[in-house]
């Protein structure tokens, strides 16, 4: 063993994204690229075909995914920076609880959460209905089956990613450093423009990354709060693999949204990156 | 300095918190003037209310009651940023997003001052803490002392009416310590800006200060030069803190014009300056290295004590023995090692303590 121990110690973590992560990459490859229907089989023909097919019939949805995925993201980065701010910096010694609170629907299923919303949303359902019964809404205003369910049900789901990242950010940031801020004329804007917020710009960056992501490709929001106009790239993908068994399309699909995703990520890092912003901060 | 308005003015400044439901007394009751120009240390163990002080000063925290001025000015309501004064923190505080540059640029920038201002009196103060050439460093990339000059020199370049330093050497090795000791002191001349400086270190204070502050348990026990700070202790706080000191106490047998006669134990008689009446308990206090250690009985107006050597520890530039009274009270023996290093007295010895009479008074 000796000074080879880390790199043994590392073997569990490589055997496991070798076998979880490439294996079926590759195998979703390779039937990405065969053609044929699950009656007569599957055969490799190297067809490339599948990806322009797919993405000709269905560039709709995978438009609306990233728009949706995006509004969703900046959404939960408006809303969430405000809550880590106020809970690293006003929570005194109930921070904490406040993050408790923050991790509480996790204890309930993500799926079970989403179906709840859609009971609470429906146009007859406890919320709409007792209203429409007083006469606050008209009777024919509805929620549910639209562009703002879906959105605001992904909102909801994926905000702790956004809150939790860039809390730990501002929670690093060193309180004397904001008072050097104010020390040297700095007004409250200044001091934050400046200093906190530049200082939490890698939690912005990890909480856009981990809500962007899950969000553009969610399946569940869509299917249970979105109507027939809402389906998303998600909706799509779980289709063609469990209903239509055309895997080929299935797995075209998957490849093109995960390369838009990467290489959206690669443009957001590279534009956005937290060099370049810290640069502009500092002027 | 007689008329001239102070650069800081505390009167009667109180500091009051709530602590687990219990309002707890920071500071007690501050009242100084620090004058233009002047090297100020506010000097005190942890919890003595001198950063408090310090920090009501900057416009950090609001006193309960009293008054803080800056040049006659009452700024006891203006926030921080609004106060021509600026500070250095304890760990330094710069801005780690920032290059060097950027961090001293930053109070000119938010004052709106021209860019080719900025340009020379950056360049200016960069020269004076010897940080020329370092201006595109980030904080991490530099040493404990450099990071140490960039909080002075983003401080400086303000020009402000005073600069306020929280134990700004406090993370520095001694070597460093010492070294930024004198620079400190020679920046401070050629710049002329009022400085006051938080230290729990007395040398430190003692080394820099025009005049010090000794504070403890949120009061300011003795005000006044480092000479007389250590010469005459006002107190037994101040006289146990700076430096070492015997603390004695004894009976006044009589008054002898202007010193008195003190009883120490049965049989000793010392001379003390700062009369009292007889019959009266007096805590007096001298300085280990003001006392002579002989193995005979000295002559002349001298106050003299008997003993026995309990302790003698070698410590290069001076031994130190610890010599206990027939009382029962020990009394610390600084002497110099000037010519050779042999002591003269060894452990178990009966030696005479001997000093001026003017080197012991009553507390």
């Amino acid at each position: 063993m000796g000074r080879r121990a880390p790199y043994w110690l590392a073997l569990p973590g490589w055997l496991w994204l070798g076998i979880f992560l490439v294996v079926p990459i590759a195998a979703m490859a390779s039937v990405s690229l065969t053609t044929g229907n699950l009656i007569e089989g599957f055969a490799q023909t190297l067809s490339v075909s599948n990806y322009s097919d797919a993405i000709a019939k269905y560039s709709t949805q995978l438009v609306r995914s990233l728009v949706y995925g995006g509004v969703a993201t900046l959404l939960m980065l408006l809303l969430g920076y405000p809550v880590a701010y106020w809970i690293a910096f006003k929570g005194g010694s109930r921070k904490s609880m406040y993050l408790f609170l923050l991790l509480l629907p996790f204890f309930v299923s993500f799926v079970l959460r989403t179906i709840s919303w859609g009971f609470l949303l429906a146009d007859d359902g406890i919320l709409f209905g007792t209203l429409k019964g007083w006469g606050v809404l008209p009777t024919d205003f509805h929620v549910l089956a639209t562009t703002v369910a879906v959105i605001g049900g992904l909102v909801y789901n994926f905000l702790p990613f956004m809150i939790l990242p860039i809390y730990v950010a501002l929670e690093r940031v060193d309180p004397r450093v904001i008072e050097a801020a104010y020390d040297l004329y700095a007004s409250r804007f200044d001091a934050f423009r400046r200093v906190v917020l530049p200082l939490s710009l890698p939690g912005v960056f990890a909480g856009v990354l981990m809500t962007f992501v899950p969000a553009t490709a969610d399946p569940v929001n869509a299917a249970v709060l979105g109507g027939t106009g809402n389906t998303m790239i998600g909706n799509i993908i779980q289709t063609e693999y469990l209903v239509n068994s055309n895997y080929p399309t299935a797995s075209a699909l998957s490849f093109t949204l995960m390369a838009v995703l990467l290489i959206g990520i690669f443009i957001y890092a590279r534009t956005l990156g937290t060099d370049n912003v810290l640069e502009a901060a500092a002027r | 300095m007689t008329e001239a308005i102070p650069a800081i003015e505390l009167d009667g400044v109180v500091k009051e918190y709530l602590s687990h439901g219990e309002t707890v007394q920071a500071v007690k009751g501050v009242s100084l003037a620090i004058g233009e120009g002047e090297f100020f240390s506010l000097l005190g163990p942890s919890g003595c209310g001198k950063t408090t002080t310090m920090r009501m000063i900057a416009g950090f925290e609001e006193p309960t009651k009293g008054v803080v001025k800056l040049l006659g000015q009452d700024v006891t309501d203006v926030p921080p940023n609004k106060r021509d004064i600026n500070m250095v923190f304890q760990s330094y505080a710069l801005f780690p997003h920032m290059n060097v540059w950027e961090n001293v640029a930053f109070g000119l920038r938010r004052r709106k001052v021209a860019e080719a201002e900025i340009k020379q009196r950056v360049g200016e103060i960069l020269e004076i803490v010897d940080l020329t050439g370092r201006e595109k460093r980030r904080p991490r990339e530099m040493s404990g002392g450099q990071q140490q000059r960039v909080a002075l020199a983003r401080a400086l370049v303000n020009r402000p009416r005073a600069l306020l330093l929280d134990e700004p050497l406090g993370a520095l090795d001694l070597k460093l310590r010492q070294l930024m000791q004198i620079e400190l002191k020679r920046i401070q001349r050629e710049v002329g800006i009022t400085f006051v400086y938080v230290t729990h270190d007395q040398n430190e204070a003692l080394t820099m200060s025009d005049r010090i502050a000794v504070m403890n348990d949120g009061l300011v026990e003795q005000l006044a030069g480092p000479r007389e700070i250590y010469e005459r202790p006002a107190t037994k706080f101040v006289a146990g803190f700076i430096g070492t000191s015997n603390l004695l106490s004894g009976t006044v047998d009589s008054i002898n014009g202007s010193a008195a006669v003190v009883r120490l134990g049965a049989e000793d008689r010392i001379l003390v300056a700062g009369p009292s009446a007889a019959g009266e308990t007096v805590d007096l206090t001298v300085r280990p290295e003001k006392i002579t250690i002989s193995t005979e009985q000295p002559e002349g107006e001298l106050s003299v004590v008997r003993g026995t050597v309990n302790e003698v520890v070698y410590l290069g530039t001076y031994n130190s023995y610890a010599v206990g009274l027939a009382d029962g009270a020990e009394i610390m023996v600084f002497q110099q090692n000037a010519n050779d290093s042999s002591v003269t007295a060894e452990r178990g010895d009966t030696v005479w303590l001997s000093w001026q009479p003017q080197h012991s008074y009553a507390l």
